[in-house]
């Protein structure tokens, strides 16, 4: 442990409302601690900056599966075994199931939170990809009210988002009906397991009855300084049937939108080459 | 006389109290008083010391601090030279060199006082690499920054180039690797004037501390007291550098008046400042006849030692050995170097220096054979060394030896013909985006214990002792860590003896008990240790026969009594045995040239793999281990000996990449250090032959710890040239290096 332990302060809240008060008398010296999945690895390095932590594991107003006709609301402390054991998501939210599986080892989907896999806002988290093709979006809770918001907005740079320092992150909310949404999901990480992603890469589509693609969704991970939804990728795939001239022509545009780097994991070439193998994968195979 | 334990997979001797919880190491030792001992440590590669600071906000006057002045003897770590020091206080030559230690009763405080030390270096240009380090751009180490250079020279290489109908050339390269034992480097040390000096901790090698201690401390050996404590792993990494935190653990408890001190690393401070596998770079230039027949072999081996000389004389030794392999050539010649750079210290890891030279070597006899149009198996058939020829360095082969007999067994069990059909096949039609699939060997040999004299210069003894209940403890100084010396040595000796195995423990390594049976190291410990605890064993039996004790023929309970009315009438049964080089060794150190090692395992090992062209990641699908080790004395630890040194080596070739930034490893952490886990590695199917070594213990064993590590890396890219029709030719190959390959030749 590389932590001085006498600097840090954890509190356990006794409700969601005292929470948010301390958090709105006291603004940016309280954050939340979930899992402490991400929060102790920086601590045992003696690398996490901030000393005052609320614990929210206990708030039920956090925890929990809904679903309605129109959404599956997922609370913020969802874990990946939670997830695992729910077989109506799995069905209808196969990506979310299979960015699940592939995360951590068996202690870190126990203790890991989908709320902690956002915030923490790393761009190589393994989630959120699948969260942007589902189009997700998120329930923000302050003393002050509660916003929604769509997650593709969320993330406005490196570690930088849309959340003000008074606020949790109280539920993830996916429309339904993805029922005919082709999808595919592939994490690259050397290793079979315990791997932090090279590329993360989510996609869902639906081919309209003339082979043409309706609706095209491209959700990317450790290719930005922010997970990231493909855009401009998805315009030019818009409409076209997937065939060799099509697929040529997303490869490029999505080589030319994402803007992947050099790091100790990995390199930016080889990022860009895979994503865009992926990505022919994905569009091969849609036909099938 | 009971039936033979050796050959049977009994219970490891210490196993139960590991799977209990109730095994010690030495984080589990606490000590009244105690403190805990931190290091502050280079941020530089090289560079002069300008100040060292100590910042606001810590106690100061409430630590120990030392620093190279309070090194009472030897500021050096005594190995085979004494240019690394304890701490430096002039020059630091790698990043995370420790220049002062600190130690308190607060492990808390003590990392925050560890941070608030600023030690102020004037940096000097550096150098990173083996190639800069031969090109001399900064002449770090020596005159030369040559640590050691070797020359084997057989037969006249220079007069082969001419008649040879075809000449192949080679480089070849390996990365560093990290050991990654689960146990991370930790000690505990008392020491001041009065008592002299205590180290406990994990370590393979207590006579190399306590050599280390004398020197640091400048005391005579009866004051200086090593102890091993149970040790989660070694693979060499705990060869050598114990030493070098047993030693700060000692000078820290010494200056605070002999208050216990505990270091124990972290594993981000055991991956950046501990050693490492050597980084290699072999070139080779082989000479064939058009029928396939090796004529001559030049082979240029360089390892990069990092910034002290530390072990790497004898790892490039055995590098250099190993590096023309188990084939018949009448002309070769070896030239190796081991090089300076400022990193820290490349050290002792399972191999040492054999993995590397024989990477080369194998994906060198697939490319010589490509050229001469055989195919790798025949070509290798027509050059298998057989008895009564000679290696490199002359050594006669004086035992049988069947290579062909092993590939075709490795063969068989794989169906590897059918397999390299099939998969060249299937390859042609996979398309863009698809997996293509290989298979490919690699054959190899690998010597058992010190190279050359060393093992008569060790001159290791082993003591058994017997009480008056009849049980019997080997005294040696091998270490247990984790391999099974406990559970074999109990084996051989109680096989020698006739006794039920539970009659037989081992004492605990502690060097004010137990003789110096040499280090735990170079697949030693069974063929030459456990051949010393067969006649130390034999030696107690002799005495109670020659005392009139005991009858040729006896029981259980006839020995428990001959051993009570020995221990009533003479005091203490003790015998002990000293190493004896077998008749007819020879071995000439400065030509190179002779009898190498006392034997060698023999091996062929078999890869299967798939390439996944989306993602460039290689699955190695099947594995298959041949190997002929002489008597296999347990066939449980033995098997899992070759399976996890075939892990080790899979990580090494596909997995396991020390990432540099300026001669500091980066990715120090097992997050961004890959290694295998379960799920990436293929099933590892084992298979032993056996022939007796005639001066190996229990029936003849050799020695298996360290051969498992050499076939995997060849092995695994000789198949993915199958699969890619790229020839890759370093070590680790990584995804992002085999996507490089492959667009550089479609
Ligand atoms: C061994 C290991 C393996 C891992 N493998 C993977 C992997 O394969 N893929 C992957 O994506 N991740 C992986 N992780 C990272 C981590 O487990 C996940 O990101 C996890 O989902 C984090 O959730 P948590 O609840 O533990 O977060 P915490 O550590 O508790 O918090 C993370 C951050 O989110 C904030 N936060 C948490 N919840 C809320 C909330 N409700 N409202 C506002 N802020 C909040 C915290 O303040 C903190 O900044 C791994 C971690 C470890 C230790």
């Amino acid at each position: 442990m590389r932590a001085y332990l006498p600097d840090y302060n954890l509190r356990a809240p006794r409700s969601l409302a005292d929470a948010l008060d301390l958090m709105a008398r006291e603004p940016g010296v309280w954050r939340a601690f979930a899992g402490g999945t991400d929060l102790m690895v920086l601590l045992e390095f003696g690398a996490l900056q901030h000393k005052n932590f609320l614990s929210i594991r206990h708030l039920p107003e956090l925890r929990g599966i809904e679903i309605t006709p129109e959404h599956v609301t997922l609370g913020a402390l969802t874990t990946y075994t939670h997830i695992q054991r729910d077989a109506d998501v799995r069905r209808e939210f196969p990506l979310l199931g299979a960015a699940g599986r592939e995360t951590g080892g068996i202690a870190i989907q126990n203790r890991g939170t989908l709320g902690g896999n956002v915030v923490n806002a790393s761009p190589a988290a393994d989630s959120p990809p699948a969260l942007l093709v589902y189009d997700a979006q998120l329930e923000l809770v302050s003393a002050s009210g509660a916003r929604w918001i769509d997650y593709r907005n969320f993330h406005t740079g490196y570690k930088q988002m849309d959340m003000r320092p008074d606020e949790l992150l109280r539920r993830i909310r996916l429309p339904r009906a993805t029922g005919d949404l082709k999808t595919y999901y592939r994490k690259v990480g050397t290793r079979k397991a315990q791997a932090i992603s090279k590329i993360c890469f989510a996609a869902g589509a639906r081919l309209a009855s003339d082979g043409r693609i309706k609706d095209a969704r491209l959700g990317l991970g450790s290719v930005a300084p922010t997970v990231l939804r493909c855009a401009r990728t998805e315009d030019v795939l818009r409409d076209r049937t997937p065939d060799e001239a099509t697929i040529k022509a997303a490869c490029a545009m999505l080589v030319e939108e994402i803007a992947p780097i050099d790091d100790m994991r990995s390199t930016a070439q080889y990022r860009a080459r895979v994503a865009a193998n992926l990505l022919a994968d994905f569009l091969v195979n849609l036909k099938k | 006389m009971l039936t033979e334990i050796v050959g049977k997979p009994v219970p490891r001797k210490e196993g139960r109290s590991k799977v209990t919880g109730a095994a010690r190491y030495v984080d589990d030792l606490r000590m009244p008083g105690m403190l805990y001992g931190a290091t502050v440590r280079s941020p530089v590669a090289r560079g002069r010391i300008r100040s060292v600071t100590f910042g606001e906000g810590v106690p100061w006057d409430e630590f120990v601090v030392v620093t190279a002045k309070d090194i009472p003897g030897e500021n050096a770590v005594a190995l085979i030279l004494l240019d690394q020091p304890y701490l430096a206080s002039e020059f630091v030559n790698h990043a995370e060199e420790p220049i002062l230690l600190l130690a308190h009763a607060d492990k808390q405080l003590l990392e925050r006082a560890r941070r608030a030390v600023h030690v102020d270096i004037e940096p000097l240009p550096a150098v990173f690499t083996l190639a800069d380090s031969l090109a001399r751009t900064q002449t770090i180490w020596g005159e030369d920054n040559i640590f050691k250079s070797y020359l084997v020279d057989k037969g006249n290489v220079d007069e082969v180039w001419a008649q040879a109908d075809l000449v192949v050339e080679g480089e070849y390269s390996t990365g560093a690797q990290e050991q990654l034992y689960i146990e991370t480097n930790g000690v505990i040390a008392v020491a001041n004037a009065e008592e002299g000096v205590t180290v406990w901790g994990s370590m393979q090698c207590p006579y190399y501390v306590h050599k280390a201690l004398l020197k640091l401390f400048a005391l005579p050996p009866e004051r200086v007291r090593v102890v091993q404590c149970e040790t989660g792993g070694g693979f060499g990494g705990k060869e050598e550098y114990p030493s070098m935190i047993g030693g700060h653990a000692a000078l820290l408890s010494w200056k605070a008046g002999g208050r216990p001190v505990k270091i124990i690393y972290d594993r981000a401070e055991d991956m950046v400042a501990t050693t490492k596998r050597h980084p290699s770079l072999t070139r080779h230039r082989t000479a064939v006849s058009r029928d396939g027949r090796l004529l001559g072999m030049e082979i240029e081996f360089v390892v990069d030692g990092g910034a002290y000389a530390t072990l790497s004389a004898v790892v490039l030794s055995r590098g250099t050995i190993h590096a023309a392999g188990p084939y018949n050539c009448p002309n070769v010649r070896i030239r190796s170097r081991a090089v300076a750079t400022n990193v820290p210290p490349h050290g002792a890891f399972r191999g040492f220096g054999a993995p590397q030279s024989i990477f080369a070597l194998e994906r060198q006899m697939d490319k010589v054979a490509a050229a001469v149009g055989l195919s790798p198996a025949e070509f290798r058939r027509r050059n298998f060394i057989r008895q009564g020829e000679t290696t490199a360095t002359g050594q006669v082969i004086r035992e049988p030896v069947d290579m062909a007999g092993l590939l075709d067994r490795a063969f068989e069990l794989t169906d590897y013909q059918a397999k390299r059909e099939r998969f060249a096949r299937e390859n042609a039609a996979v398309g863009a985006g698809g997996v293509k699939r290989g298979i490919g060997f690699a054959s190899f040999m690998h010597g058992a214990g010190f190279t050359g004299s060393g093992e008569d210069y060790l001159k290791s003894i082993v003591g058994a002792e017997a009480d008056a209940s009849g049980r019997v403890r080997i005294l040696a100084a091998s270490t247990e860590i984790g391999q099974g010396t406990n559970t074999i040595f109990a084996q051989i000796a109680s096989d020698a003896l006739g006794l039920n195995y539970d009659l037989v423990e081992m004492a605990q390594p502690d060097t004010g008990n137990v003789p110096d049976s040499g280090p735990t190291v170079a697949s030693r410990t069974c063929m030459i240790v456990g051949r010393l605890v067969e006649s130390a064993a034999l030696g107690l039996r002799q005495t109670l026969q020659g005392a009139g004790l005991l009858a040729d023929e006896y029981t259980e309970g006839d020995w428990r009594e001959a051993c009570r009315q020995y221990v009533e009438r003479y005091g203490a049964l003790k015998s002990f045995s000293q190493y004896k080089p077998p008749p007819g060794v020879r071995w000439d150190d400065e030509k190179y040239e002779g009898d190498a090692y006392g034997a060698f395992a023999w091996a062929v090992y078999v890869a299967e793999v798939s390439v996944d062209t989306l993602t460039y990641e290689t699955r190695v699908d099947d594995f298959v281990a041949v190997q002929e080790v002489g008597k296999v004395v347990h066939p449980i630890l033995a098997a899992g000996q070759i399976e996890g040194g075939v892990a080790q080596a899979i990580g090494f070739t596909l997995y396991e990449n020390v990432v540099w930034q300026d001669g500091r490893m980066v990715n120090n952490g097992m997050t961004n250090y890959v290694m295998p886990t379960s799920v990436d590695l293929p099933p590892i199917r084992v298979h032993f032959e056996e022939q007796p070594y005639e001066y190996g213990p229990a029936g003849g064993a050799k020695g298996i710890g360290e051969l498992p590590m050499d076939g995997g890396a060849p092995a695994i890219l000789n198949a993915i040239e199958q699969a890619t029709g790229v020839s890759f030719t370093h070590v680790p190959l990584m995804p992002e290096a085999l996507m490089r390959g492959l667009s550089e030749t479609t």
